[in-house]
């Protein structure tokens, strides 16, 4: 009675802080501006299981896309392991599944070994790779401190989910083998069957009934903060992967969105017949682009929200691996830094992050005095070709390009800078028409 | 050669099949004047009836709109759309993927509806049909050919077939560089770098790609966007290649075999 209470209590809480925690995900996501999604769901759907689901674009490289494939399959399966967990928590019964499933019980706890089996081996691997062994994609400025030790905590707490898993199923096999009352007959499993006689088979009963507990407790608690740590790691992804992918654009890459305030006082200045529009010199100076996270679009907080920090785009970009600044992965964790900041203020309620005092603090009232321009020089916002290649890259569709873009919107249409080389183009498209002012016809080379 | 422009047409109340949009590249850049000649003259063997808008062509604003300059960019391509619609314009053909890009993708949004091939694609399909015959490809026998995707064209489009297929219409033997197709390695050019100095780094993108090419052993880099052209150019002469190297447009391999 006491166990099924506290484990309520545990488990209960726990989801409902992770629940509150995603809420407030969503929420900040949802600091950026609308963006309505067009296009047919049909494609939404098969883009979402092809490259989410079927993880396409991973396997782009073969062997991060194979281990990564076993984690991802031995963590999903494992998910039915922990319904019967669930389950025996709060009825406080013993393999629930057990008595009534029979073999096929047998089966499916074997098979989610198999898979745990082949997840502690990748993960291993994993933990090679990003500190042993030199992956440049791994490097890079944008990966010290806090990044790293994300990516290293969250391979060592799948180690010890691992090890409780097996503690729990292997220390089970032997109190069976012994003929414990409590631990009905399971058969034996794939890998604890030889494991669990050979590492815990000289174990006192009593002994192995608090390892089993450990293990089973020791999963449950696991799984339980994991998922309370998602929402402030790069590990969010086993969620975001899903409706980013869901969400990304179908339009054609090389397409960049129109703006149809611009346009529509372009149309109206080239029609001799549009009404002056007087309304709007009062108000103040529309903002164009994005130099916060206030003018890029939720499909952009979203994304930065689903980043793992995997470095396939900055791998990728002409610019980054010509040694310019710019690094697609560090644009999208800026963009998500950004975004924690500027909702950690909002919710403050601090009155000097206020842009009109008088006004209640809110996203439409806001100004810490920072920008995105905080996180993210020019120097690295012109290095951009637009190649898409960072786009190309991506394994679950963000779009680092966008952002990019964004800012450069910005700083040509609302702040009025921009590299002074581009001062001449500009000049020449506006006076000549022409990319390049030669003073020459069009049709010079008809005659040559 | 003669080339007529759409105004031209109008005047004697006929349409051609096809515009050509030549481009500013195409238009100005010497380098560029060639490959744009190359594909008129492919055209008028064909013996498809193309125009040109000449004067009345505008930049389509590509270079603006990816500088961040969406009035610029708004501006001409609103005018260029209102001359398109007066001409009547349906279908449309650039050897530049910028221009091809932004018509196809971007102009439908400010009211600009056309049906937009590269050039790539137009000789492809010219070859398949047969109006374009193919007489002396013995002088590609042996000789390595590597081809450069444009991200305009591949990335941005998915076009990667077309122009490999128009390639294989030549007797040389194609050979890929490292990245290509969707993991093809920019030019450096895109997103108005070409008018624009590298930002500070350890070396120039279009040296990088041009390194690549070289690494091929080709003596042919083949291209389809002029912007492509001037970097690796640029490239292979910096490492003083250019006697052995030769980087073309596709319409300039297939015009020297029509």
């Amino acid at each position: 009675m006491l166990s099924t209470i506290i484990f309520i209590i545990i488990a209960g809480g726990a989801l409902a802080y992770a629940g509150y925690q995603f809420n407030l995900v969503r929420q900040n996501i949802l600091l950026a501006s609308d963006e309505a999604i067009e296009g047919p769901s049909g494609e939404r759907w098969k883009n979402m299981l092809l490259v989410a689901f079927g993880q396409k674009k991973m396997f782009k490289k073969i062997i991060p896309a194979v281990l990564h494939f076993i984690l991802y399959a031995a963590f999903v399966i494992t998910q039915i392991e922990l319904i019967e967990i669930f389950i025996d928590g709060v009825l406080h019964k013993h393999r629930f599944f057990a008595s009534s499933l029979g073999g096929f019980y047998t089966f499916m706890i074997s098979f989610i070994e198999v898979l745990s089996l082949l997840a502690f081996v990748a993960t291993v691997i994993f933990l090679v790779r990003r500190n042993a062994l030199y992956i440049p994609r791994f490097s890079g400025p944008e990966m010290r401190g806090w990044p790293k030790l994300d990516a290293n905590l969250i391979l060592i707490f799948e180690l010890i989910l691992l090890v409780c898993i097996f503690t729990m199923n292997g220390t089970d096999i032997v109190l069976q083998n012994r003929g414990e009352a409590y631990y009905p007959a399971t058969g034996s499993f794939a890998v604890s069957g030889w494991l669990g006689p050979l590492v815990f088979g000289n174990f006192s009963t009593a002994t192995l009934v608090v390892l089993e507990r450990i293990g089973w407790w020791g999963h449950l608690l696991m799984v339980l903060w994991f998922l309370n740590y998602l929402p402030s790691s790069k590990h969010l992804h086993i969620l975001l992967a899903f409706p980013n992918t869901y969400f990304s654009r179908l339009e054609p890459k090389g397409e960049m969105d129109n703006m149809p305030a611009i346009m529509k006082e372009v149309k109206s200045m080239m029609d001799p017949d549009a009404p002056m529009d007087e309304a709007d010199m009062s108000e103040e100076l529309p903002e164009f682009g994005a130099n916060d996270i206030f003018g890029l679009n939720w499909l952009d907080t979203l994304g930065a929200y689903s980043c793992t920090q995997c470095g396939r785009c900055t791998e990728q970009c002409p610019a980054n691996i010509t040694g310019k600044k710019l690094s697609p992965r560090k644009i999208v964790m800026d963009v998500r830094t950004r975004t924690e900041e500027v909702a950690r203020n909002i919710r403050s309620g601090n009155e000097e992050f206020c842009k009109d005092p008088a006004q209640p603090l809110s996203k439409d009232n806001y100004d810490d005095g920072k920008t995105l321009w905080d996180y993210i020089s020019k120097e690295e916002i012109h290095a951009c070709t637009t190649c898409n290649a960072c786009v190309e890259a991506c394994p679950v569709l963000i779009n680092p390009l966008r952002p990019i873009l964004a800012m450069r919107r910005h700083e040509i249409l609302t702040e009025s800078a921009g590299p002074a080389d581009w001062l001449p183009l500009f000049n020449s498209i506006e006076n000549a028409q022409a990319a390049w002012s030669m003073g020459k016809s069009r049709k010079e080379w008809v005659d040559q | 050669m003669t080339v007529k422009t759409m105004a031209t047409y109008a005047a004697e109340d006929k349409k051609p099949e096809i515009l050509f949009w030549v481009g500013c590249a195409g238009s100005f850049d010497d380098r560029a004047q060639k490959v744009t000649r190359a594909f008129a003259e492919i055209l008028n063997k064909a013996g498809i009836e193309f125009a040109i808008l000449g004067d009345e062509e505008a930049c389509t604003g590509d270079p603006a709109r990816r500088a961040g300059n969406e009035f610029l960019y708004q501006m001409v391509a609103l005018q260029n759309i209102e001359v398109l619609n007066m001409y009547e314009v349906q279908k449309i053909v650039t050897a530049c993927p910028h221009c091809f890009n932004t018509i196809k993708n971007e102009y439908p949004k400010l009211g600009g509806n056309y049906e937009v091939v590269h050039h790539t694609q137009l000789l492809q399909q010219l070859i398949d049909n047969g109006r374009i015959k193919l007489t002396d490809t013995d002088s590609f026998k042996g000789r390595r050919i590597t081809y450069h995707d444009s991200c305009y064209l591949g990335r941005a489009n998915g076009i990667y077939e077309a122009p490999r297929s128009v390639l294989e219409s030549l007797d040389g033997q194609l050979v890929e560089m490292k990245r290509s197709k969707r993991n093809g390695l920019c030019c450096g050019a895109g997103g108005a770098q070409m008018w624009k100095e590298d930002e500070p780094g350890d070396k120039r993108i279009n040296m990088e790609r041009a390194d690549e090419a070289l690494a091929t052993g080709a003596s042919i880099v083949a291209v389809n966007c002029p912007f492509c052209l001037t970097m690796l150019t640029d490239g292979v002469t910096a490492r003083e290649k250019q006697e052995d190297v030769m980087v073309l447009d596709l319409s300039e391999l297939i015009i020297q075999q029509m």
